[in-house]
C-alpha cells in the first residue's frame, strides 16, 4: 500500500478543491483589480496600489454604509433571536395549536428573500397597500413605510425578521428537544418556580444552540443584499445603502469596477474575521455546555 | 385555573405570530386573483379571476416568465448534480480520515457560506464577459456551486461521521475495494441524507438572487430576477407581480414540506444535530 492510504483523502477532496479554486481565482483576480483604477471609462488602468482602499476609508459614504449595515445586522439578529426563541418556547409547550402550527413554521424561510421583499413592498405601499388599509381604522392609515429614512430601515429589518425568525425558532426548538430531562425533574422536586427554572436551567443549556442561530443570522445580515435591493434600492437618500448595495452601485451601476470590489473586500475581511472569532467562541461554549450535562 | 389561562395566552401569542407569518402569503393569493380594475378599490371583496396567472404564464407583457422558470430548474439541478459529484467524496474523506490541514480545508469551504457574494461576482462579471460565459447555463451552474457545494459537503460530512467505520471495514475484509466499500456500503446508508441535502441545496440555488441578477441578462435569467421585472414599467401591475411571486415559490415550498424532518441539520450546516 505504501503511500496510497496517506494520499487517499487528498485525492478524494481534490475535485471539490478544484471547483473551489474556480471561485478562488476570480476572488484573487478581484483582489488584483483593486490595485488598479479599473473602470468602464478607463480600459487601460494605471497601477494605483492601495489608493482604492484609502479612498474607501476616507469616504463619508463608506462610514455611512458601515453604520447602516451594523444597525441592520444587529437589529435583525436581535429581533430574530428574541422572537424566534419565544416562538420555540411556545411551540415546545406542545399544545394542540402548537402541534398544528409547527408544521407550517418553515414556510416563510423557504421563500426567496427577494420574493419576500417584493411581497412586502406591495403590502407596504403608502396609499394602496393592505397594511395601511388595515391600520386606517386606528388612525395610522398614512404611514410612509419605505419613503422615510427610519421607516425604510425598519421595514427592511421587518422583512428580514419575517423571513428568518423561523430559522432561529427551528434551531432553538431542536435545542429544547435535545435538553436532558433530569435537571428539570430535580428542579421540580426542589419546588423551583417556572421563572427560576427557565432562567437557571432552560436558558443556559439552550444558549449554545441559540448561539449557532445568532451567528448565522448576524453574519448573513452583514452581507444583506437582496431584501434591500428589492425593497428600497438603498433609499430614500443613503438611508439603507448597506455595504453590498454600495459595492453594487459603485461596480455595476457606475461601472467603477475596482473601486466597487475594494468595498466588498473590506466587507469580506470583516465577515471572515468575525466568523473566525465567533466559531472559536462557539466551540468553547459548546464544550462548556457538554461538561454541564 | 391560572394554568389554563396561561395556556390560552400562550396559544393566542402563537396564533398572533403565525398570522404575521402567513398573512403575506395569503394576501398574495388574493392579490393574484384580483381583476386589474379592482386592484385598489375593493380590498377583500372582488370577483376572482385567473387572468393574472394567464398573463404571467402566457409570456405577455414582454416578460418570458415560463422561460425564467425553466432556466431556474436547469441551473439549480445542474448545480446540485455537480456539487454531489465532487462533494460526496470530499465529505466522505473528511469524515473518515483526520489528515493534515483537514480542518482548515473544511473551514475554508464553510467560509464561502459567509463570503459576501459580490466579492466574487464583480470579478466574475468582468471575466464572464471575456470568456463568453455571461448569461449562459454553464456560467450560472459554475457560480451556484458557491451556494450548493459547501452545504452538501458540510452536511454529508456529519452523516458520514455518524456511520460506524466497522461496516466498511467488514466489507473490506470481504474483499471489497475501498471504492466499492464507499459506493456499495457507505453511500446506500446515507441515501436519505443525500436526498434531503440535495433538495435543500436545490432550494438554496433556486432562491438565489445576486448571481443571476449580475451574471445573466435574458437568456439564462431565473425566476427570482424575473419576478422583480413585473414591478417595473410606468403602471404597477400588482396582480401580475403577486402571481409571478407565487408561481416562483411553489417548487421550494413543495420540496421544503417533503424534507421537513431533515431541515434542521441542513439549515445549520450540521452544527446542530437533530
Amino acid at each position: 500500500m505504501g503511500w496510497r492510504p496517506a494520499l487517499r483523502p487528498y485525492l478524494l477532496i481534490v475535485p471539490a478543491l478544484l471547483l473551489t479554486c474556480g471561485i478562488l481565482y476570480p476572488f484573487g483576480l478581484g483582489l488584483y483589480y483593486t490595485l488598479f483604477d479599473f473602470s468602464a471609462s478607463k480600459p487601460q488602468p494605471d497601477l494605483v496600489r492601495l489608493e482604492n482602499y484609502t479612498t474607501v476609508f476616507t469616504q463619508g459614504a463608506f462610514w455611512n454604509s458601515a453604520w447602516v449595515t451594523v444597525l441592520y445586522a444587529v437589529g435583525a439578529a436581535a429581533a430574530e433571536t428574541v422572537l424566534g426563541v419565544s416562538v420555540a418556547l411556545l411551540l415546545h409547550r406542545s399544545s394542540l395549536v402548537g402541534r398544528v402550527l409547527e408544521k407550517i413554521l418553515i414556510l416563510p424561510l423557504m421563500i426567496a428573500p427577494v420574493i419576500a421583499a417584493i411581497i412586502w413592498k406591495l403590502m407596504l405601499q403608502p396609499s394602496v397597500g393592505v397594511v395601511n388599509h388595515l391600520l386606517r381604522p386606528v388612525g395610522l392609515g398614512g404611514v410612509q413605510w419605505t419613503d422615510t429614512p427610519a421607516g425604510a430601515l425598519l421595514s427592511s429589518i421587518a422583512v428580514d425578521v419575517w423571513v428568518y425568525t423561523p430559522f432561529v425558532a427551528i434551531l432553538a426548538l431542536a435545542g429544547l428537544r435535545s435538553l436532558p430531562t433530569s435537571p428539570f425533574e430535580a428542579a421540580a422536586v426542589d419546588g423551583a418556580g417556572r421563572w427560576y427554572t427557565f432562567r437557571r436551567l432552560t436558558l443556559p443549556m439552550l444558549w449554545p444552540y441559540v448561539l449557532v442561530a445568532v451567528i448565522f443570522r448576524f453574519m448573513d445580515s452583514l452581507k444583506v443584499f437582496d431584501i434591500i435591493y428589492a425593497l428600497t434600492e438603498g433609499g430614500p437618500g443613503d438611508s439603507t445603502v448597506v455595504l453590498q448595495i454600495r459595492a453594487y452601485l459603485e461596480a455595476i451601476r457606475f461601472q467603477r469596477y475596482s473601486f466597487g470590489i475594494s468595498y466588498t473586500i473590506v466587507l469580506w475581511a470583516v465577515v471572515y474575521l468575525a466568523a473566525m472569532v465567533l466559531v472559536k467562541h462557539l466551540g468553547k461554549i459548546q464544550r462548556k455546555a457538554a461538561e454541564v450535562k | 385555573m391560572r394554568k389554563r389561562l396561561l395556556g390560552w395566552l400562550a396559544d393566542a401569542a402563537l396564533i398572533l405570530y403565525f398570522v404575521f407569518a402567513l398573512f403575506p402569503v395569503a394576501w398574495m393569493v388574493i392579490l393574484s386573483l384580483k381583476p386589474a380594475n379592482q386592484l385598489f378599490s375593493t380590498y377583500f371583496s372582488f370577483s376572482p379571476t385567473l387572468d393574472g396567472y394567464r398573463t404571467v404564464l402566457g409570456d405577455s407583457e414582454g416578460i418570458p416568465f415560463v422561460r425564467f422558470f425553466v432556466n431556474s430548474l436547469v441551473v439549480s439541478v445542474g448545480a446540485v448534480l455537480l456539487s454531489l459529484l465532487v462533494g460526496l467524496p470530499a465529505a466522505y474523506a473528511s469524515a473518515r480520515w483526520r489528515f493534515k490541514g483537514s480542518e482548515n480545508l473544511m473551514f475554508t469551504l464553510l467560509s464561502f457560506r459567509f463570503a459576501p457574494e459580490l466579492t466574487v461576482i464583480i470579478p466574475l462579471f468582468v471575466l464572464y464577459q471575456k470568456l463568453g460565459l455571461f448569461d449562459t447555463y454553464v456560467g450560472m451552474v459554475w457560480v451556484l456551486q458557491l451556494v450548493t457545494l459547501p452545504l452538501i459537503v458540510w452536511i454529508m460530512r456529519s452523516y458520514f461521521a455518524d456511520l460506524t467505520p466497522e461496516l466498511e471495514q467488514a466489507a473490506l475484509l470481504d474483499g471489497y475495494s475501498r471504492k466499492q466499500a464507499f459506493v456499495k456500503v457507505a453511500l446506500p446508508l446515507v441515501k436519505p441524507g443525500v436526498a434531503a441535502v440535495s433538495l435543500l441545496a436545490f432550494i438554496f440555488a433556486w432562491n438565489n438572487f445576486v448571481f443571476p441578477l449580475i451574471l445573466t441578462s435574458s437568456e439564462a435569467q431565473t425566476v427570482t430576477v424575473g419576478a422583480l421585472s413585473f414591478l417595473g414599467g410606468d403602471r404597477p401591475k400588482y396582480n401580475l407581480t403577486a402571481a409571478a411571486a407565487l408561481v416562483s415559490v411553489v417548487p421550494p415550498l413543495l420540496l421544503a414540506l417533503t424534507i421537513q424532518r431533515y431541515l434542521v441539520r441542513g439549515l445549520s450546516f450540521g452544527a446542530v444535530k437533530s
